[in-house]
């Protein structure tokens, strides 16, 4: 009988090292105390920000402690409030967090790989899938990039066309966090309502572009296909809705006592730190700096439009929550001014380079199919050069670095991920919180983990 | 094309870029410096910092002396105060790329630089913790380069895809 004890206590001790060999990062995971260099350690604590003259108290970096004293777990990679396959290593001192480590690229798939062997014709395909909660962003970043290098001007729908749209994927994008962020704070509720009132604008997405997700709408010299009929109504009704479901939401959770508590002075970021950090979009207006690339370096027609830039003052949760609130009415606001305004005309650029012919012209013109045939083969040839662009997607800057050698292929397609680097806010946000608010941390930071591997 | 900034060191070539207001070809010695003198000049923001392997693209126009080499690190620092961007190309090597890491000036680069040293295999000296960030950590080979191939997960098909 004692023999059979003696043997189950072995097997599980192995399995337990196996475990923990099988899922260890080496040294992209948090060390123990002990493995960790002394500055580090001080870097880990949060003392990151020194090289700004934002110099951390000495005292605050308790390097001193013991490993016995302290635990590190691990939170992820498939955590449901993970929001994808983030994995955190929290350091804890009970129930305090002492140091946090993100542990990236489980979602690794080598997009900027593979984008360079796709011509710029397939690339916004490829792009589309970075960011899956806004889409239509991602391929605006590429294609603004793209149009940029081969000097295209747009006709003026396709710019409204892509404006309007790219409006209510920040709005479809700020209610699906709204959703996630509900839920992970416990309100269930809200994670169906606002997974609900996103199906209206993806219901729209599908009668335009065929697609509810990485639509590949946008592609370079304008938009895939114009508006369907009656787009306006559709329009309308969707933002009537939303606005009015916005103020039902607004009333749910910003009056709500115990959604006040668990985000109000959670985890503050201040201006100087969020950039440094390059932290950009609602976390960096939360802070009160009113940054939003679509005022401050206009891109379609944006300086066209009437809209405000929210901006928070504490940069705390509640801050970051009440910014994409808001950014969703402002989205609205433009969305209805593209409904009135949207011009006639074509919606993509007559260049034959860029564009393929009509799909009618097809049928009868044995030119027309050759050109069609080696436009979505060959791909057109971009000059050679190097551009960086960047957008406002709906979690901050969103770059597109593309070189071009003048063939149809890019040579090199980087990709600015807001989240990749808002990422690196969340072990300074997270310092001396609970275990509990690195919930809410993680989520107010709105990490979309397809854009932070690509 | 906006002037360097007063503490600039000497000789560094500039040139007109695209969206942006002006491109900077620094040495690899005096790449930190400019960067820190962009930094006391207003640039708060680190936007982007990546790599570029220029294997198989040799003539890339570049300011006159500026000599070549085979791996490029791009940085786009960002203006908030100002509303400007600079770009800072800077040639790191052929063989052993090798830069200093901007960690000091912007420690917003140290995600950046891992992703650039895990995809490239460029070394930032100074990086606190310069280990692979996206890739797992017994990879091997650095993917982004243009000598890796792209590769293919076996099927199981009888015609299995060649490579592109």
């Amino acid at each position: 009988m004692s023999d059979v004890t003696h043997e189950t206590t072995v097997r599980v001790a192995e399995r337990v090292e196996r475990l923990t060999a099988e899922t260890s990062e080496g040294p992209q995971g948090l060390l123990e105390r002990r493995a960790t260099r002394r500055d580090e350690l001080g870097r880990e604590v949060g003392a990151v920000l020194r090289g700004t003259g934002l110099a951390l108290d000495p005292r605050d970096v308790d390097v001193e402690r013991s490993d016995d004293e302290t635990m590190i777990i691990n939170m992820g990679p498939a955590h449901p409030s993970t929001h994808g396959v983030l994995r955190l290593m929290l350091e804890l001192d009970g129930e305090y967090v002492l140091r946090t480590k993100p542990v990236i690229g489980y979602l690794h798939t080598g997009m900027e790989k593979t984008g360079e062997t796709l011509s710029y014709v397939q690339g916004a395909t490829n792009v589309t899938r970075m960011d899956y909660l806004s889409p239509i962003s991602n391929e605006l970043g590429f294609c603004t990039a793209v149009e940029t290098l081969l000097g295209v001007e747009l006709p003026a729908r396709a710019v409204w066309i892509r404006m309007m749209m790219a409006e209510l994927n920040r709005v479809a994008s700020h209610l699906v966090w709204m959703a996630t962020n509900g839920m992970d704070l416990g309100s269930t509720s809200m994670m169906i309502y606002g997974f609900r009132e996103r199906e209206l604008i993806l219901a729209f997405f599908e009668k335009t572009t065929g697609l509810r997700m990485n639509n590949n709408y946008v592609r370079p010299g304008g938009v895939a296909a114009d508006l369907p009929d009656g787009w306006e109504d559709d329009v309308t009704v969707i933002c009537d809705t939303i606005l009015e479901r916005t103020d039902e939401y607004d009333e749910l959770l910003t009056g709500q006592p115990i959604f006040r508590g668990r985000m109000e002075g959670v985890a503050p970021i201040s201006a100087e730190e969020a950039m440094a950090l390059g932290v950009t979009g609602p976390i960096l207006r939360s802070t009160g700096v009113a940054w939003d690339l679509r005022r401050t370096m206009p891109y379609l027609a944006y300086d066209q439009v009437d809209f405000d830039v929210i901006v928070g003052t504490y940069g705390d949760n509640f801050d970051r929550f009440a910014v994409r609130l808001n950014e969703i009415r402002e989205s609205i606001r433009i969305v209805r001014q593209c409904v009135e305004r949207m011009p006639l005309g074509d919606y993509r650029v007559q260049d034959a380079k860029v564009t393929p012919p009509p799909r009618a012209r097809i049928d009868e013109s044995m030119e027309a199919l050759i050109h069609h045939f080696k436009l979505f083969t060959e791909g057109f040839q971009v000059p050679a050069g190097e551009v960086y662009t960047a957008i406002e997607s709906p979690r901050g800057e969103l770059g597109c670095y593309l070189v071009s050698d003048g063939g149809p292929h890019p040579f090199r397609l980087h990709v600015r991920a807001p989240s990749f680097v808002n990422l690196q806010a969340v072990p300074l946000m997270m310092r001396g919180g609970m275990v509990s608010d690195a919930i809410t941390v993680i989520s107010s930071v709105d990490p979309i983990m397809g854009e932070v591997d690509r | 094309m906006i002037p360097l900034p007063p503490m600039a060191p000497p000789g560094v070539a500039c040139a007109d870029a695209l969206a942006c207001d002006v491109a900077c070809f620094p040495a690899r010695d005096a790449y930190l410096d400019l960067v820190r003198a962009w930094r006391e000049d207003g640039f708060e923001v680190c936007a982007d910092l990546c790599g570029v392997d220029y294997l198989g693209h040799p003539g890339r126009s570049l300011p006159e002396g500026v000599v070549a080499t085979r791996f490029e690190v791009v940085v786009n620092l960002l203006s908030v105060s100002t509303r400007r961007r600079v770009r800072v190309r800077v040639q790191a090597g052929d063989r052993e790329p090798r830069v200093p890491s901007l960690f000091g000036v912007y420690p917003g680069t140290e995600a950046m630089e891992r992703e650039a040293f895990d995809l490239f295999g460029i070394l930032f000296d100074g990086h606190p913790d310069l280990t692979r960030i996206l890739m797992p950590e017994d990879w091997e080979g650095h993917p982004l380069r243009k000598d890796y191939a792209v590769g293919r997960v076996p099927v199981q098909f009888k015609q299995a895809p060649g490579p592109r």
